[in-house]
């Protein structure tokens, strides 16, 4: 299932620039060290999944690429060049599980609008185009079927492909989620990985997702960065994921069990 | 108390500028309101109303007109609430509940010396309910302006505030300055409530901000759409409000017109309650804190 994976990105990396590159950060917040020494990059239509247990500092990471929040040391690179507003531009961001107020007045169309031009001032001019490029982000997540219903009735599943819509119809060239697979049910949690897999693919955007179990993504993944005990190991799920490895990252033995084809990570003895 | 009135509603000067006036006021709190409910900022719009129930008794006070009073403490409440970070940090209500509590109580004692200087209790009941019938027509222009300055700002904001309340990372993320953006709103709000306050009352300037607001967004499924609706809900409370309250001089006790706060603010209830007859059966369940938050009485 993972042996694929592996070749197709040692063939496309070496020929291909890193998009994004994290070059040894390190985010101290409330005086205490959260992250060190993170070093890792992405490349376009590469799948990257940051897996660890909750509060190993996965949402920080994120927040550090996103450029909100600043990193005692280290930068963050895109295309080679510290991140400015234009390359920021570049990347599209899900946030985590976002509480919907079923009476806030948004159609799932509106919230997709709203990631074309929501910081901008005054209304959005109603045009052709602009309908159009919102139904096209819309059906690139087979979420067209809702387009007019209130983004706070739909389920978990249902915002999560409306909030990457809403992220996808900037043209991103990499898509941040945080833990979107969080919450949800088993067939929602598959379709949208199935999703997310496919736009890796067909549109060649660099994906990279947080989440605390990397079993639903070990058939999309083409890499990993493994996120716990302050420090992160990244490549590709064979090479991070052995108890080795991981038992050097969290400081204490731990056992990497492999069972038909899931992967489990245990405490050790 | 006394109104005014010549013969024949519409002919009435009070009666035509209290119209003029109650459309403006509460097309300015149908459209902010919209946003307060979606940011779930309800408690800073009252918290607004309560420290301008200050202003405004201080305004009387010293002789001028109260409108000045309930937006200069609108804003500079607005700025301190900005200052202490009250949007921002939980564990603050305590504070806020301390300030507003000292707030009214100088608001009682402002009003109480008032009504020694001038021996009637008009001043208190014009301040905590309303003057919609006797504003003079010199504040009108002013009225007129705060209340599209206010508009024109939350329209240039509505985007960003939508995408703010929907999550302030993401709007971050996109580059929306959320902080400044939560302060200028912040400022429109107080004007708002400002303008309320002198039709209906600053105790109950929140009904007509929260309650028109509240009844379109549970009808209206899109942004525009739900500030058009709760424009037009706010401009028919205050309108039937008024040519009830004209009425209402011919009703018992004969010859003292009700209060048009009265009116204005059981109709924006009345409008609330009906949605839940109308409505369709939902999808989702719904928060159990919601009525008691969108509740406008």
């Amino acid at each position: 299932m993972t042996n694929e994976a592996p070749q197709r990105v040692a063939a496309a990396r070496s020929t291909q620039p890193d998009l994004l590159t994290l070059d040894d950060i390190g985010v101290r917040l409330g005086g205490r060290q959260v992250l060190s020494d993170v070093t890792f990059s992405l490349r376009k239509g590469e799948f990257t999944g940051i897996i660890g247990p909750n509060g190993a500092g996965k949402t920080t990471l994120l927040r550090v690429i996103l450029g909100l929040l600043e990193p005692s040391s280290g930068q963050v690179l895109i295309n080679g060049e510290p991140v400015d507003s234009k390359s920021k531009s570049a990347i599209g961001y899900v946030p985590q599980k976002l509480v919907i107020d079923p009476d806030m007045p948004l159609r799932a169309r509106d919230v997709v609008g709203l990631g074309l031009d929501g910081h901008r001032l005054g209304f959005a001019f109603p045009s052709r185009q602009r309908r159009d490029q919102i139904e096209a982000a819309l059906s690139d997540v087979g979420a067209a079927g809702y387009a007019d219903a209130r983004v706070g009735e739909l389920s978990g599943g249902e915002q999560q492909r409306v909030l990457i819509a809403h992220a996808l119809i900037s043209r991103p060239k990499l898509l941040l989620l945080d833990e979107p697979l969080a919450n949800l049910d088993l067939k929602s949690e598959q379709e949208i990985v199935a999703v997310l897999g496919r736009l890796a693919r067909e549109q060649q955007i660099a994906i990279l997702l947080s989440a605390h179990d990397m079993n639903p993504l070990l058939g999309v993944m083409d890499r990993i960065v493994y996120v716990a005990n302050g420090g992160v190991a990244s490549g590709s799920t064979d090479e991070v994921v052995t108890s080795e490895g991981l038992t050097k990252l969290y400081g204490h033995r731990v056992d990497v069990v492999r069972v038909q084809n899931r992967v489990l990570v245990v405490a050790g003895e | 108390m006394h109104y005014l009135f010549e013969p024949g509603l519409f002919a009435s000067g009070p009666v035509r500028t209290a119209l003029l006036v109650g459309a403006i006021v509460a097309v300015t709190s149908g459209v902010i309101g919209v946003f307060t409910v979606i940011r779930g900022q309800s408690f800073a719009g009252h918290s607004l109303a309560d420290v301008a129930t200050t202003g405004g008794s201080g305004a009387f006070l010293v002789g001028l007109n109260q409108f000045w009073g309930f937006l200069a403490a609108g804003i500079a409440a607005a700025a301190l609430m900005e200052g202490i970070g009250v949007q921002r940090r939980r564990g603050r209500d305590v504070a806020t509940g301390v300030v507003l509590g000292a707030a009214l109580g100088a608001a009682a004692l402002f009003l109480y010396l008032g009504t020694l200087h001038t021996s009637t209790t008009g001043a208190s009941f014009t301040v905590l309910f309303g003057s919609i019938f006797v504003i003079s027509p010199d504040t009108v222009p002013a009225l007129i302006a705060s209340g599209v300055i206010a508009l024109v700002v939350v329209a240039l904001l509505s985007r960003v505030l939508l995408l703010s309340s929907l999550s302030s990372d993401l709007a971050r993320a996109k580059g929306v300055p959320v902080r400044i953006v939560g302060m200028v709103y912040l400022a429109a709000l107080a004007v708002s409530v400002s303008l309320a306050a002198v039709a209906i009352g600053a105790v109950l300037s929140t009904a007509l901000l929260i309650g028109p607001s509240a009844t379109a967004l549970r009808v209206a499924k899109s942004p525009g759409l739900a500030m058009a609706v709760s424009a037009l809900t706010g401009v028919a409370a205050t309108w039937i409000g008024i040519v009830l309250a004209y009425d209402s001089f011919y009703w018992p006790p004969l010859g003292h017109g009700w209060p048009v706060s009265f009116f204005v603010v059981a109709l924006v209830l009345i409008g609330y309650l009906l949605t839940y007859v109308k409505r369709p059966r939902r999808l989702a369940p719904r928060s159990p804190h919601e009525g008691a938050e969108c509740s406008p009485a």
